[in-house]
């Protein structure tokens, strides 16, 4: 925020220029997820299809929960680097009790999301870097992971695969579930009274707690609604996959905190968007599937993939740069 | 959680005797460590009365608004609000008493628009609507008090230039919702407002007193004080030393106030340096800005209040000093210990000798044998209480920190020395003995410049120049330097 302050902007002689600035930041992620599904289409035109977009999106569900944690710790300026070994955590209780023992599922749930409150607490009350302790959860999450779970198995519950290859009406699952996250993230971030006092919390911590808001709370409840999130990321991901495996997800870490930049947050908190994280989400696992489609060899998807990213993320600091 | 349901619905302030102070603290007392910020103060404040508070730079005012605002806790003293004893006080329980508070540094937060900035002050603006709601809040009280504002309540704070920020802050500490407002306290309001805008903040301050809200104003501009107020509190060193009724009050006296504490002077004045010519001549911006001269032993002292360009004059005048191939070496002692002074991760040895490299460099490669006796000659000298000097810095007090920095500079080859108020937090005793120590090396031929918020360290220099808003306005020497002379042209010419 200091750079913030410091900064004295000018006044733009016109508004019109900013505000379509400031919609085209906003609306770029929008946009290169639009491009890639029309590049898409023009190589495959069968793809327009609600089974074409069933296929393409299917795996961008738990990508889009796993950003969307990730986006409540940035929010707080902090960074989350567990994130993508809770989500493998998850999907191994989930394949290993779930379907036989619900209740014992349940009460590992509430007492991993009660774990990832108390780290939250920890950063707060001895002010560490976040960076430092979630680096350091992300080995326990994957050890117990891998205690319960040594070798990828278990299955998924009959409920949860059955649900997770539902096609409901109009749009294919993973659209519905993208679209109905965005717009309760929206609401609740970007909208309600409390979302404000959020984001102030992330923005200048110290204004948030003169005026009698309890810091060390917020942070505690925001550390366990992103262990939430995160579990329902594990959750619909072990309904794709079927069963459970510690290593699963690893890059939603780094993929989620790329969806949350990409959709409009930053890392000096307080300034993120819960509708452009979720856009985020969907170009970065589109972005796979359109390398296929341009037949880009699998050695070279990763590399490429780091080249949209790129690509991207420096359009929106062009943009950025430009506004101000 | 987010909801405090310990505080009781009805606050102290209403239940309490209407006769009684708002709030009233005894014999308060803050200390951090072995600095006494608040040494034993007795405030009060009555509604709907205006109270000016003023004092030199570190005399304990902002302290003493931040433990009446909950922010930090007080070591002891007793505290009644509405004539009611208080245990614990919290910003929470502040809030809910109806007092306010403008910090000297913004409390916006620049992430949110001036309406959500509103929301994070009022509980009750919640649920559909609040946004709306919060609109109606904040405009009618910034249309009232800075009529003709300009300001969009949409548009976030970052993107407000910092007077207009300035302007929706104290506003926000104006609007009242659910609990009725009972005082706010501004704590240097008006350093970013323009002159009309200030005008109209004073206005308001007189038009909310008569409603029966009272305001503690904080500021240097002393002619507001005067303006505006029904009485004036002086502080000075974390005390209250004097409380009048501001009718009839004048300037002169309330500077007289402020530097009402004879202070001891120890220093032999008049020595005949104007004889040589300076080694240093740093030429002023424009003309309204003194030309500083440096004479070779002298002592050379900035004065002023802080953040008035002494700093930055500093700076440049190293800098300058810097770049010329002939100049003298010089070497910069920073006040700032942690961000611009100590090496944390270093031991002592190690931050003493930073500045002597090239002196202590034998075919390319330190010499070890003689880093450490430089080091050991001169923690000796600056008596370093240490068990040896491989002892990390940051295992050190503050003052003995500030002592191994003194030595990287004494150590070095530098003939000027620059000192940024090195002495911030320091105990009395380091103090002494690093003014002796500067003395004696003066009196071999070092030169010092020295910028210090203590007014007190200024008796150690031989000519000092006051800075006022940017410039090096006043210079004064030998015997001139005196408190009342400093303090005059510290705070004089603003608005007169």
């Amino acid at each position: 925020m200091s750079d913030a302050a410091a900064r004295v902007p000018a006044r733009s002689s016109s508004n019109a220029r900013p505000a379509l600035l400031n919609a085209l930041q906003v609306g770029l992620p929008a946009i290169a997820l639009l491009v890639m599904l029309a590049i898409i289409f023009s190589i495959r035109p069968a793809a327009m299809s609600y089974f074409g977009f069933h296929l393409l999106f299917k795996l961008s569900v738990p990508l889009v929960f796993a950003a969307l944690a990730q986006m409540m710790v940035i929010m707080l300026g902090d960074i989350d680097l567990s994130n993508g070994a809770f989500v493998g955590l998850i999907t191994c209780v989930t394949a290993l009790y779930l379907g036989d023992a619900p209740a014992i599922a349940a009460l590992c749930y509430i007492v991993l999301i009660a774990a990832y409150a108390g780290f939250g607490l920890l950063i707060h009350a001895r002010q560490l870097p976040s960076i430092i302790v979630t680096l350091g959860m992300s080995f326990i999450w994957l050890g117990i992971a891998v205690i319960l779970l040594p070798a990828p198995g278990g299955s998924a519950p009959a409920w949860l695969a059955a649900f997770m290859s539902w096609q409901p009406p109009l749009m294919p699952l993973s659209i519905w579930l993208a679209a109905l996250a965005a717009l309760a993230g929206h609401l609740v971030i970007s909208r309600s009274s409390y979302g404000v006092v959020l984001r102030g919390a992330g923005g200048n911590p110290r204004a948030v707690e003169r005026a009698g808001w309890s810091v060390i709370g917020i942070r505690v409840a925001v550390y366990a609604v992103a262990g939430l999130l995160a579990c329902l990321a594990g959750l619909t991901l072990t309904g794709l996959t079927t069963s459970g495996d510690a290593n699963v997800a690893p890059a939603y870490t780094l993929l989620g905190v790329g969806a949350v930049i990409l959709g409009g947050g930053a890392f000096t908190g307080g300034v993120v968007s819960p509708v452009g994280t979720v856009i985020g989400a969907l170009t970065l696992s589109l972005a796979g599937s359109l390398l296929s489609f341009l037949q880009v060899p699998p050695t070279w998807q990763i590399g490429a993939q780091g080249v949209i990213l790129f690509l991207v993320l420096a359009g929106r600091v062009l943009l950025s740069e430009r506004t101000r | 959680m987010m909801n405090d349901p310990t505080l009781p619905k009805k606050d102290a302030a209403e239940r309490g005797d209407a006769d009684s102070p708002l709030v009233e603290v005894g014999n308060v007392r803050k200390s951090y460590d072995a600095v006494h910020a608040l040494g034993g103060v007795d405030f009060h404040l009555n509604p709907g009365e205006v109270v000016g508070l003023v004092g030199h730079n570190g005399a304990g005012k902002s302290t003493l608004m931040n433990v009446l605002a909950g922010t930090i806790e007080r070591s002891s003293g007793s505290f009644r609000v509405g004539g009611r004893e208080i245990g614990a006080w919290s910003a929470a329980s502040a809030q809910q008493a109806g007092l306010r508070c403008i910090f000297q540094e913004l409390s916006l937060c620049a992430n949110l628009t001036s309406a959500e900035n509103t929301r994070i002050v009022h509980r009750s603006l919640r649920g559909l609507g609040w946004r709306r709601r919060a609109r109606q809040v904040i405009g009618p009280v910034l249309d009232e008090i800075f009529p003709g504002h300009g300001i969009d309540l949409d548009r976030k704070v970052a993107d407000l230039p910092i007077g207009e920020r300035q302007m929706v802050e104290i506003a926000r500490a104006f609007t009242q919702t659910s609990i009725k407002l009972r005082a706010v306290i501004l704590d240097e309001p008006t350093s970013a407002l323009g002159h009309e805008a200030t005008e109209q903040l004073l206005t308001h301050i007189r038009r909310a007193a008569g409603r029966g809200i009272a305001c503690i104003l904080i500021t240097h501009r002393l002619n507001e004080i005067l303006a505006v107020c029904d009485r004036t509190v002086v502080m000075v060193d974390g005390k209250v030393v004097a409380e009048r009724a501001t009718a009839g009050l004048s300037r002169a006296a309330l500077v007289e106030l402020m530097g009402s504490i004879e202070r001891p002077r120890d220093r032999s004045v008049g020595k005949a340096s104007s004889v040589q010519a300076p080694v240093i001549r740093h030429a002023g911006r424009d003309t309204a800005d003194l030309t500083i001269e440096v004479g070779k032993g002298e002592i050379i002292g900035f004065a002023g209040l802080d953040g008035h360009g002494q700093r930055e004059r500093l700076r440049a005048m190293f800098y300058a000093a810097r770049r010329q191939r002939e100049a003298l070496p010089g070497a910069y002692v920073a006040g700032d210990r942690g961000s611009e002074g100590v090496f944390s991760l270093w031991s002592i040895a190690d931050n003493l000798t930073i500045r002597s490299l090239d002196a202590l460099t034998r075919g390319g490669m330190i010499s070890g044998a003689a880093a450490r006796k430089l080091a050991e000659t001169w923690s000796e000298r600056l008596k370093v209480k240490a068990p040896s000097i491989d002892t990390p810095i940051m295992s050190l007090s503050g003052g003995n920190q500030q002592k191994v920095l003194f030595a990287r500079a004494l150590a070095s080859d530098a003939e000027v020395i620059f000192l940024d108020d090195p002495m911030r937090g320091v105990d009395v005793g380091t103090k002494q003995e690093v003014y002796r120590l500067i003395r004696a090396e003066a009196e071999n031929g070092r030169s010092f410049v020295w910028y210090t918020t203590e007014l007190e360290e200024l008796t150690n220099c031989e000519r000092i120049y006051v800075f006022r808003e940017g410039r090096a306005a006043t210079r004064l020497e030998g015997d001139a330097i005196e408190t009342g002379r400093i303090l005059q042209a510290s705070f004089g010419g603003e608005h007169v």
